[in-house]
């Protein structure tokens, strides 16, 4: 007897089984009160079902492949845990990188896995649901894996345990915040082409590709192993707000305009929020892989420019901050680690000088800007600590009400002079970083002019530790931040001298003798 | 002209990964870095199952690409057969 044997399924058909076929539409009550969010940003969607999700990835084998992905993880970091990971990376100075990664980033993923539950409840088409519903999930796993292999560093090394309560209060923190709460509270369109284009797109491949490719290198396992796992699952979710803008785009022709503004709102602020991560790479690794300029180069210039010019077909120009973003790319993880390392009492991370050799590294990559505008900077607080007189500014920051960023861009044009813009609404003055904060303001002051930021609002009395009576007569704001902020005093203060500094010179001592 | 690219973890499977691509995709230019390698292809580039199975002497489902992808530039196309990035410009 001849057996009929069924064919497998092609992955387009299985696909199209397993979620639109899945889907059906509401007859109780309209589609449109089901979905209430999709039609306020003005975006006009005609068809859902043009949707496309590229990867046709169906949620049987979304579980089986993340399932391995968790496997392989957690085997390497208790390989890590278990073979004194804490002492393998090249220096510990290297340490401080993490503290400053897990207070900005495992917060915001936690937010990301949020405001993709929220977008896998708001599209009305089966493919974007459950394209969202996986991201959201991914981002989940990428809070959880990142603390979890945070957690053995945290054991040894001071300034880790308070970043949960840090994350809303510190200063410094607050950009990484105020970009998910911004996004956040947007409309659902919005949302995907901050978090699915600029966030994924920009940020996440400087910060999880060379950045992790670099702390690899500098023999930290566990942060390699948990950027990569997370990456595998970022280029899932870029695709996916690539897909969003092509829709939006393909829908209709009235959606080019707001689609623009939101790519040129959010490619600044994405950019503004890379200012840390070129810190990190061009400061914070002490064995380097490329400079942040590099990286900067790869990613953003070469492979954005590749998607605006795949853009153009629709309309889309390149946003008007990308001349500006590659002119500030030789100068803002100078700027930033400077700032930084003014602030020595107010981080859980230490700061340092460069040493004589990385300084050369410096100029090297810069030839530009680092022997011109920076390098004098660092010799002088360099010499300074030398004599006794580390450099402590102790006044608050002043913050930019959009990015929120502390003030210490230069004017376009001229390293020389900070920028500074301002905007009058409803009769109050608002200060912003640039000219692109600005227009962002401009656009939406009602929103903006609500940024809770903290070196503002503690002048208020709304920064104090619990049980702080603000009503005393001889209240003074800002008495107590380092209580407000729960800092470990140990992981305050330069590098040198410092407790990590003399525990792992020791440890790594005790490790390899009797 | 823009570059497609795609970058992976270094490990075995992903050896006989970039293998096939070199292979398929004549152009291609590899990109060592510490514990990842990137490949660049001018405008297109692609995967094929058959290249990939014949790399690693096993049958392969292009979706295991998941495991071992870091990032990827371009427009996504995937089918059984073939997993292709390029970009229209």
């Amino acid at each position: 007897m001849d057996m009929k044997v069924a064919k497998k399924l092609g992955l387009k058909e299985r696909y199209s089984l397993m979620t639109r076929d899945l889907a059906w539409d509401t007859t109780y009550q309209p589609m449109d009160k089901v979905f209430p969010q999709t039609t306020y940003e003005g975006i006009k969607i005609h068809d859902w079902d043009k949707w496309e999700d590229p990867f046709r990835l169906t949620m049987d084998a979304y579980w089986k492949y993340q399932s391995e992905k968790e496997r392989k993880l957690y085997a390497i970091l208790d390989g890590f845990n278990q073979n004194n990971g804490h002492l393998s990376v090249t220096d510990a100075r290297y340490i401080n990188v993490l503290k400053l990664f897990l207070g900005s980033t495992p917060p915001l993923e936690l937010m990301a896995a949020r405001g993709f539950s929220m977008m896998g409840r708001q599209m009305n088409g089966a493919g974007p649901r459950v394209a969202c519903q996986m991201q959201a999930v991914d981002e989940y796993r990428h809070f959880q894996t990142q603390i979890h292999s945070i957690s053995n560093y945290n054991k040894y090394y001071n300034g880790m345990d308070e970043f949960a309560h840090q994350q809303s209060r510190m200063w410094y923190l607050s950009d990484g915040k105020s970009f998910f709460d911004d996004a956040i509270t947007a409309g659902p369109f919005e949302f995907m082409v901050a978090i699915g284009f600029a966030f994924e797109y920009v940020l996440t491949n400087i910060l999880f590709v060379p950045f992790i490719s670099g702390a690899a290198y500098n023999g930290d396992m566990a942060a390699m192993t948990v950027g990569f796992s997370a990456q595998s699952d970022e280029a899932r979710h870029m695709t996916l707000g690539l897909e969003c803008i092509k829709f939006m785009l393909e829908q209709d022709p009235d959606n080019l305009p707001i689609v623009q503004r939101w790519i040129d709102k959010w490619t600044w602020r994405g950019t503004r929020k890379l200012a840390s991560v070129g810190m990190m790479m061009d400061y914070m690794l002490p064995k380097r892989i490329m400079s942040f300029k590099e990286a900067w180069e790869m990613y953003v210039e070469e492979n954005g420019g590749a998607l605006f010019k795949d853009l153009a077909r629709y309309g889309i120009t390149i946003p008007k901050c990308f001349s500006q973003t590659i002119e500030e790319k030789e100068h803002v993880s100078h700027q930033s680690w400077i700032g930084f390392y003014m602030k020595p009492q107010a981080t859980p991370f230490h700061t340092w000088i460069p040493t004589p050799d990385e300084m050369d590294w410096l100029s090297e990559k810069y030839p530009n800007t680092f022997d011109k505008y920076y390098r004098p900077v660092l010799e002088f607080f360099d010499a300074q600590e030398k004599a006794g007189n580390r450099f402590d500014n102790k006044t608050a920051p002043m913050n930019c009400q959009v990015c929120v960023s502390t003030m210490k861009f230069n004017e376009p044009g001229d390293p020389m002079e900070m920028c500074f813009r301002e905007s009058i609404y409803k009769g109050e003055k608002f200060h912003t970083c640039s000219d692109h904060c600005k227009e962002i303001f401009d656009n939406e002051p009602e929103k903006y002019s609500q940024t809770f930021i903290s070196s503002h609002q503690v002048l208020q009395g709304n920064c104090e530790p619990d049980g702080t009576d603000v009503n005393a007569p001889d209240f003074k704001p800002g008495q107590n931040m380092l209580d407000y902020w729960k800092l470990d005093k140990r992981a305050l203060g330069d590098f040198n001298g410092s407790e990590d500094q003399k525990n792992f010179a020791a440890w790594r001592e005790q490790a390899t003798k009797n | 002209m823009s570059n497609a690219f795609i970058a992976f973890q270094k490990n075995d499977e992903s050896r006989c990964i970039v293998e096939a691509i070199l292979e398929d995709n004549p152009g291609a230019m590899v990109d060592d870095q510490p514990s990842m390698v990137k490949i660049d292809v001018p405008n297109r580039l692609v995967i094929k199952r058959e290249t990939v199975e014949e790399k690693m002497g096993r049958s392969f489902d292009l979706q295991e690409l998941q495991l071992h992808l870091i990032t990827i530039s371009g427009n996504l196309d995937e089918t059984d057969d073939e997993f292709t990035l390029s970009w229209n410009s």
